[in-house]
């Protein structure tokens, strides 16, 4: 079913809701008086290498060919509240000082096998943040509903900023797989199906449907 | 003067309006329809109806831009980049909002037909006694043998699609076929029926989406599920697609756009309506359209609105007022809760095409017979078995290839259900005209004093209890419920403010959606709603606007009206 919550619901209970479900669905208050953010060229070279080394070119399309960075800096500029894009923006010189500090060499004359590594070890201490976020949260959602018996979906509120990995990780995916290369190469694209199977076969390796959105 | 004078004026073009221009112009009146906002052609202007995900700057999301215009949109899913032509700009149709109230609104021909959810599911005399018996509100002047004709009447021509399954408190009507549950679904209902021994079941859900051609409409559903964005295979029931053509072939049908009715002309001396007051959303002239009838469908609020703004002469708190019950007794479904979790064990099972639709369980609490609960009436779930998509996390993969290839390949399944529960009518919960706030076009406003009460906030301890028991039960793992909490409004299904009754002195409409106190002004939007049940209640439109518009027409051709 496409209405309401439901598909919302199913991906906060599994764990599968991301920063970009978060702004997708929720948002935050923006700032009125923030300044732009704004991206230049040499950011978007740098991000689309960020996204390749995520997502890769393999026998299908990956996220630089996909316009990934492109695409980042438009959802950081239009959809990130302000504490957020800061978040990212820092985030892209500390991820710089991380790959200096690993390989002693920039990220963009970093090779593809050092930016993997890298982002590996960044994934991990990210993976470890989002979880103490996720136990924050939860604490606080439980404090919020004890003091009060008819929560009224406060208690999403940020207990801990986002994580700049995080924030890029969740994008490149969200640009890959809405994008155009991303959907008709590393899914089965069917924007018209005409019909539907309610039981098919599968077997592992088999690529999953996506339909116009 | 000959120019504005119909035989009927319809106010409002959603599915109660379309309903209502369809039946009237086919008994061969002469009506004019008035939609307060713009035009939607059918299929020419579903703008985003065939927009892949990448033509989106922010591939359907929502900006900080959006967020500061929506103030109300913003707090559910209504605010997206898909479809948001659709919806009201809230900063040009403010309200009072005394307690929270979301209201999602669509001012445009067509309504929220256009972005509506589809579910269909007939009331039965479970909520027609319902208030009679538990002693609360007033009884409906109606049972189900009165409105069943009306239901088959209505569900052959719009089209809805589902299963037969005997249920005395909710009817089978006129299906066409049925779409299939996929493999996890039809286990897990296989599951419950079994462990409760029939007393609660699943089954896939009751839509208005088209599984086969109906007359006039040749094209079935393309299993796309974008329907909120336009079908521009009409496939799915809307104004559009499906009342205002037949409305229109007819010859007798007059679409006029940018009419906001302010108010109905009363003649004090004939006890009649005259005709309406239309102000022009865009030159603000205010002209008046003058017919034998008026038929009230511009949405619950918003037709007690211009009940409120009429005849204030003759009743200060307006036309219907007499009884003291216009405006309150608003009523929603309460939503936002239940449970979800993994299925195990069909990895190699799949799907194939978007089904525009789920699974319903209905109401199974407080049946006749059953353990009473601490709260009155009940609930049904909605909810989809389905395998996770590249939006799911891989914890045990990090970045590069193998992480590209998972997430291209379908993840495990799920399944989850969401309550729909009654919300009981109360008397203080009421809408009311501001007196200090209005809107661009110098009209008052809408306050909204509403709230759940404890029987609503009983009732959901039950709908994740039992959501989380049922799914256990099914086999899912690691079941989790939620209440993630929920504000009058956010069900969409607005319903209430000028109910039906037996007693002109306890209620606004008869049993024929008549005023009582001007008997040629017919209301049969949400707005005439005595009980909420636990239904989506679209398709109760449908059937009483088309049972009202055959009484009407007929009441005219005696001269009672």
């Amino acid at each position: 079913m496409n209405r309401r919550e439901l598909l919302k619901m199913i991906a906060a209970a599994t764990g599968a809701a991301m920063i970009g479900g978060e702004f997708l669905l929720t948002g935050c208050k923006a700032n009125p008086d923030s300044a732009p953010v704004a991206f230049t060229d040499e950011n978007i070279a740098y991000l689309d290498e960020i996204a390749e080394t995520i997502i890769p070119q393999t026998n299908t399309a990956g996220a630089k060919a996909a316009g990934v960075g492109r695409f980042m800096t438009v959802m950081v500029i239009d959809c990130y509240t302000r504490e957020d894009q800061e978040i990212f923006r820092k985030g892209l010189d500390i991820l710089e000082d991380e790959c200096n500090k690993m390989h002693k060499v920039g990220f963009m004359k970093a090779t593809p096998e050092q930016r993997k590594q890298l982002l590996i070890a960044v994934d991990k201490e990210t993976k470890d943040y989002v979880k103490r976020q996720a136990d924050a949260v939860n604490v606080q959602g439980q404090k919020e509903k004890q003091g009060q018996e008819r929560n009224t979906n406060d208690f999403k509120k940020q207990a801990m900023p986002n994580h700049y990995f995080q924030q890029l990780k969740q994008l490149a995916i969200f640009g890959y797989f809405t994008s155009e290369k991303g959907r008709t190469e590393a899914l089965r694209y069917t924007p018209i199906p005409g019909k539907f199977e309610a039981v098919i076969d599968y077997k592992k390796g088999d690529k999953a449907f996506a339909g116009l959105t | 003067m000959a120019n504005n004078t119909y035989d009927a004026i319809v106010v409002g073009s959603g599915i109660s309006g379309g309903w209502a221009a369809k039946e009237l112009t086919e008994k061969g009146l002469k009506v004019l329809l008035l939609e307060r906002g713009h035009h939607i052609e059918h299929v020419k202007d579903y703008a985003e109806s065939n927009k892949p995900s990448w033509e989106y700057p922010h591939r359907g999301g929502r900006t900080q831009k959006m967020i500061e215009e929506y103030p109300v949109l913003k707090r559910d899913y209504p605010l997206n980049e898909r479809n948001l032509s659709f919806w009201t700009v809230d900063k040009d149709n403010p309200y009072v909002e005394k307690k929270p109230f979301g209201w999602f609104r669509g001012y445009h021909t067509g309504g929220r037909s256009l972005m509506w959810g589809r579910q269909s599911y007939r009331l039965s005399d479970l909520d027609f006694e319902a208030n009679a018996k538990d002693g609360i509100a007033v009884d409906w002047p109606i049972r189900y043998k009165d409105i069943a004709p009306w239901y088959d009447y209505t569900e052959t021509f719009a089209g809805i699609s589902g299963s037969k399954e005997g249920l005395p408190h909710l009817p089978d009507g006129k299906f066409i076929a049925p779409m299939e549950m996929n493999i996890v679904e039809q286990t897990v209902a296989a599951r419950i029926k079994e462990h409760y021994n029939n007393k609660r079941t699943m089954f896939i859900g009751r839509t208005a989406n088209l599984t086969e051609a109906v007359p006039g409409r040749p094209t079935p559903c393309q299993y796309r599920n974008i329907c909120s964005n336009g079908c521009p295979f009409g496939a799915y029931f809307s104004t559009q697609s499906s009342t205002l053509p037949a409305a229109n072939a007819t010859g007798n049908l007059t679409l006029r756009t940018f009419s906001i009715v302010t108010e109905i002309m009363y003649d004090r001396n004939t006890k009649k309506a005259k005709g309406v007051k239309v102000l022009d959303a865009r030159t603000n002239e205010t002209l008046e359209f003058n017919s034998k009838i008026v038929f009230l469908c511009a949405s619950t609020f918003n037709s007690t609105a211009i009940l409120m703004r009429s005849a204030t002469d003759v009743w200060p708190d307006g036309l219907g007022s007499s009884s003291g019950e216009l405006g309150h007794n608003v009523m929603d479904h309460h939503l936002k809760l239940g449970a979800s979790g993994d299925m195990e064990g069909f990895d190699d099972k799949y799907y194939s095409g978007f089904r525009p639709n789920g699974i319903y369980i209905p109401r199974f609490r407080n049946l006749p017979g059953d353990e009473k609960r601490n709260y009155l009436r009940g609930f049904g779930y909605q909810g989809a078995g389905s395998r996770q998509n590249w939006s799911r996390q891989v914890a045990e993969l990090n970045i590069g290839a193998d992480l590209k290839e998972a997430l291209g390949e379908p993840g495990k399944w799920t399944m989850g259900i969401g309550g729909f529960g009654e919300m009981l009518p109360y008397h203080e919960n009421k809408i009311s005209i501001s007196k200090d706030t209005k809107d661009k076009w110098g009209i008052p406003v809408l306050e909204f004093d509403v709230e759940f009460k404890e029987n609503e906030l009983n009732m959901r301890k039950d709908m994740v209890a039992d959501a989380v028991e049922m799914l256990t039960i099914a086999g899912v793992k690691n079941v989790i419920g939620q209440d993630q909490g929920c504000e009058p409004g956010w069900g969409i299904h607005e319903m209430g403010t000028a109910r039906m009754g037996r007693d002109p002195k306890t209620s606004v409409l008869n049993s024929n959606n008549q005023v009582w106190d001007c008997q040629n002004v017919f209301v049969t939007d949400g707005s005439f709603m005595t009980s909420a049940s636990c239904v989506n209640p679209s398709l109760t439109y449908m059937a009483l606007t088309a049972r009202a518009a055959d009484f009407a027409v007929k009441e005219l051709k005696k001269g009672n009206i």
